[in-house]
């Protein structure tokens, strides 16, 4: 039972390199890498829609593979290079628009497409479609829209985002032409 | 030329801000305030005997434990009922922090504040709740057999009993050739925004200031609800909805009891305090929808004319009634969809269930209507061997026959009048996308091919845009940045872009100029709320008519000083120009300068605009008399009904002959919410609102068990649609202009999700050949339907006709 929660918790040094940037910081053993993230680092981007592995809204890349942030500790962090959807802006590829933003294929196509609504899962959605570009750059419909079927959207009914994968591999093209 | 605004496909002015991680939402913010967490009922009916915390408050950095005996005055009293009806006798609410009794899983009993939610938490498993365990009424036919109670004081467990007639019911169905009736049942399902609920407060002990923020769908109702309850003066109660993650309706009850012990608590201890819900508390302690139990008598001709129609509506209302009986209105009047009934008699009952509690999700109570009315429509289609399609024509109210009214109260209290819509048109429009008359070929090619397939429709009628009122404010500074503001909320439907196109359009300004507040009482402290698809309708149309107001005045004095006659005047892209010489012109700019007279020259446009520059009449006021200072205007608008808009929806659907399996084949939608003031804005609400409503027919549902558990209470268990799930929409517009409001608009936000259950059902019906009267329903639950058709518990469709005038082979129907 929870009855022998100690008063007071251990905390672990941690040591993570986010968005290229390392933090070091003094943790307690069960902080969730997500917790970590929005509430240590104030990188508020990345959101928590279920706490258990399953909406995907916490999608964060790991090492550039995408991974629940919710379903890791900080301290299992330790080491690893973590992206979070702030961290899509640096991106190589990534342009600014007129509005000011810098914005990398990906979420240029979102914003372009109309692939979010309320745009609370729209991070975990921009980091798991990152990385799925880099393994397949030109997918078809129907690889985007099974690409994207570990995210839950409960706004666009998800027709939009399909598209804006699609546009996205395209806009990643034409980027990858003119920086050639 | 201005380039066309209104009625554009714009991009959304928020999506730049919200995929790079600057979106703003309620965990986003206060991160120097304490957590809350909350104890919650295990039980579904229990008496609280006990309540002990002393080990909870050994927990390092636990700030205080509350229960229901800590709560002073009007913070221990129930929440409000807040839409009271004459009907609801018994209406019931619970406590912030449950009082003696709990009477459903997921009810707050102790509230725990501390330095983050991970120690709350931990002292919250600390505290010991005793119980004396209470029986439990789960589902509507224990609600409705009354052998067990809810509330003692609430006999057979009724909280509302409605009746409404329209003719004489009884004696036009004695006079009908012919009659049928109908058991229908439909499932709960919820709302389930991806972001849950959340309240973070403030309490700024020297001025005496409470700003709280809420994820709400109306914060003007939330500043209320909050001030009466902790009697604060309302001038010292500011609320803010920021990025809100998804409302679906959910988001506009309020005063959640979060939302008044938060801002309790940040008082008392003078600290901000925040509270974000997790999914397991949305599931058990935030309100699902749907679950209905009908029966439909209806009588009709042997051209299938609705002559008498009957209905009875059993309604599970969860554990109270915090938000009325609106739920079964609106089922009860939106049931008649686009069709003229004869009669109608509609009553029902709303009963209590030791379950969380039932209060609107997207649609509110039309999809359960849509699916009453629209099985009817297939079953007397059925019975007469006629065409689906043509059997809803037949009853149809015509565009000639608007406003059409028929003669019942709508939620809002007013006469359901049909304002406009071309049913007709919509029909035509849809057997066209879907291939209506073709299909009976693509039938017989797929059962050549050994498949099951079926062809569904439904159409519905939805009240948007209801009362009373919403405001827009509008003010434009010397930069030529335009200000708008209204005060109900956004949660996602792109309302900076379609009121900043109204603004743009109107006024004659960029986009890019327009910069759009919502939901926050310091900016507009006069509005209603989000929900019943009215934002469109309602701020946009007093945001086009506070632009006409601004625009006006813009005009009277840039014709004062460019010394022309206002109708001389044209705006474009923020200039005020003489039509036909764009030379004579000012920038909208400076006659907002000019708008605001000075003493004090801060900047260069502002020495242009003190009392010693230029000319000026010294008879004349600096302000004119009829004037205000600076360039801004304000409307409201306030109708006097709902605004109708409707659609109609078609699926084809293939069943796995073994597995029972169910898969949409094509979804076709056509939509017609008046004048659109952004397509692709509509349209994504329109593919949102499907997958909702494909969840909602095929796999979404609330799985309690008889002791009042909900077995489900995770996304790992409760199956909303993923991708993989939701079919590629096909959708068309029809475009018929409301003449209610200003711009010709109805609500566009609901009316995905409503016929869903219907058309589905129909489709499932159509290729299985016996009847489906049960939403939603799993492959499970189909292949236990074959196997009680095979053993001839469930009769087979008469089949006689099936989807066009040519017949089937009879030879199809199955021998039982």
């Amino acid at each position: 039972m929870t009855d022998t929660t100690p008063a007071t918790e251990t905390l672990h040094d941690v040591t993570v390199s986010v968005n290229g940037v390392r933090h070091s910081a003094a943790v307690p053993a069960r902080r969730l890498l997500s917790d970590f993230l929005r509430h240590d680092l104030e990188l508020t981007g990345t959101h928590v829609g279920c706490e258990h592995g399953v909406c995907g809204a916490c999608t964060v890349l790991v090492d550039g593979q995408p991974m629940r942030s919710c379903l890791m500790f900080a301290v299992t962090a330790q080491d690893h290079a973590i992206t979070t959807v702030e961290g899509l802006c640096s991106a190589p590829d990534a342009r600014t628009a007129p509005t000011g933003e810098s914005m990398n294929p990906v979420q240029q196509a979102f914003a372009e497409c109309h692939g979010l609504q309320c745009g609370f899962c729209t991070p975990g959605f921009l980091t798991t479609v990152t990385a799925y570009l880099e393994e397949n750059p030109s997918p078809t419909s129907e690889e985007a829209r099974e690409a994207i079927s570990g995210n839950l959207c409960r706004c666009t009914g998800y027709q939009n985002i399909v598209k804006s994968v699609l546009r996205a591999a395209e806009i990643k093209a034409e980027r990858a032409e003119e920086r050639a | 030329m201005t380039t066309q605004m209104f009625g554009a496909p714009i991009r959304r002015k928020e999506d730049p801000r919200l995929v790079t991680g600057g979106g703003r939402y309620l965990d986003d913010l206060g991160h120097d305030a304490l957590a809350a967490a909350f104890v919650r009922s295990p039980h579904a009916h229990a008496r609280i005997v006990d309540i002990d915390a002393s080990e909870a408050t050994e927990v390092e950095g636990v700030v205080g434990i509350y229960v229901h005996e800590d709560l002073p005055g009007r913070v221990g009293e129930p929440l409000p009922l807040l839409i009271p009806h004459p009907t609801l006798t018994h209406g019931r609410t619970g406590y912030a922090l449950a009082k003696d009794e709990v009477n459903h899983v997921g009810e707050p009993i102790v509230m725990v504040v501390a330095t983050d939610r991970y120690v709350a938490e931990d002292a919250c498993q600390r505290i010991r709740v005793t119980y004396d365990q209470l029986p439990v009424v789960v589902g509507i036919e224990a609600a409705r057999s009354g052998e067990l109670l809810v509330h003692d004081d609430v006999p057979d467990n009724v909280a509302a009993h409605m009746l409404q007639e329209v003719g004489d019911v009884e004696a036009a169905m004695a006079a009908a050739p012919h009659t049928l009736t109908l058991d229908l049942d439909i499932e709960r399902s919820a709302c389930m925004p991806m972001e849950g609920k959340g309240v973070y407060a403030r309490w700024d002990r020297d001025r005496g200031e409470l700003r709280m923020y809420s994820s709400t769908q109306t914060s003007t109702g939330v500043r209320a609800a909050v001030a009466a309850k902790l009697d604060l003066p309302l001038a010292k109660v500011e609320c803010i909805a920021p990025d809100v993650g998804g409302g679906f309706g959910v988001k506009i009850v309020h005063p959640w009891p979060e939302e008044v012990l938060v801002p309790w608590a940040a008082i008392l201890l003078g600290r901000p305090v925040k509270w974000a819900e997790d999914r397991r508390e949305h599931f058990i302690s935030a309100a699902h929808e749907r679950g209905q139990l009908q029966q439909v008598t209806v009588g009709f001709d042997d051209d299938g004319h609705l002559l008498a129609l009957d209905v009875k509506l059993w309604h599970d209302n969860g554990a109270y009634t915090p938000y009325g009986i609106i739920v079964p209105i609106i089922t009860s009047t939106q049931l008649l969809g686009p069709y003229k009934p004869g009669t109608y008699r509609c009553e029902f009952w709303s009963l209590y269930t030791n379950t969380v509690l039932v209060t609107p999700y997207r649609g509110a109570g039309r999809p359960q209507g849509c699916f009453a009315m629209e099985r009817t429509m297939d079953a007397i289609a059925d019975e007469l061997g006629l065409d689906r399609a043509e059997v809803r024509s037949r009853n149809f109210i015509l565009p000639t026959e608007m406003p059409w009214d028929h003669g019942l109260l709508f939620q809002d209290g007013r006469p359901l009048k049909y304002d406009s819509g071309d049913f007709p048109a919509s029909l035509a429009k849809l057997k066209d996308l879907v291939g209506w008359d073709d299909f009976a070929d693509y039938r017989r090619q797929a059962e050549s091919e050994g498949r099951k397939v079926g062809l569904g429709i439904g159409c519905y009628v939805e009240g948007t845009g209801v009362g009373p009122y919403e405001g827009g404010h509008i003010q434009i500074e010397t930069s030529g940045r335009v200000n708008v503001s209204t005060g109900l909320t956004s949660q996602g439907q792109g309302h900076e872009t379609v009121f900043a196109q109204i603004v743009a359009q109107e006024l004659g300004v960029r986009m890019e100029d327009v910069f759009v507040t919502t939901g926050d009482t310091r900016k507009m402290a006069y509005a209603v709320g989000t929900f019943a698809s009215r934002a469109a309708v309602m701020s946009g149309s007093a945001i086009a008519l506070a632009a006409r107001n601004v625009r006006a005045k813009a005009l009277r004095i840039a014709a004062d000083a460019l010394e022309v006659s206002p109708e001389d005047l044209e705006i474009v892209e923020g200039t005020v120009r003489v039509k036909g010489a764009p030379a004579t012109s000012m920038t909208l700019g400076t006659v907002s300068v000019l708008s605001n007279p000075l003493r004090y020259a801060f900047d260069e446009a502002a020495k242009a605009a003190t009392q010693f520059a230029g000319t000026f009449d010294p008879d004349k006021p600096p302000v004119a008399e009829d004037e205000e200072p600076g360039l801004e205007g304000k409307d409201f608008y306030s109708p006097t009904q709902a605004t109708f808009a409707n659609g109609m929806h078609a699926a084809i659907v293939e069943t796995d002959p073994v597995t029972a399996e169910i898969r949409i084949l094509r979804y076709c939608v056509i939509h017609d919410c008046g004048t659109m003031i952004n397509p692709m804005i509509v349209e994504g609400q329109v593919h949102g609102g499907v997958a909702q409503g494909v969840g909602g027919a095929l796999y979404e549902r609330m799985a309690y068990d008889e002791s009042g558990q909900l077995l489900n209470a995770s996304f790992m268990d409760f199956l909303m649609p993923y991708a993989s799930e939701v079919p590629t929409i096909e959708a068309d517009h029809l475009e018929t202009p409301s003449p209610l409001n200003p711009l010709g608009i109805k609500g566009a936000g609901e009316a995905g999700c409503i016929p869903v259950s219907a058309v589905i059902a129909s489709a499932i019906e159509d290729a299985e050949g016996f009847p489906i009267t049960r939403m939603p329903i799993s492959p499970y639950d189909l292949w236990e339907l074959r196997r009680r058709h095979a053993d001839g518990e469930i009769p087979s469709l008469h089949r006689t006709s099936r989807t066009t005038s040519t017949p089937s082979p009879s030879s199809k129907e199955p021998t039982a």
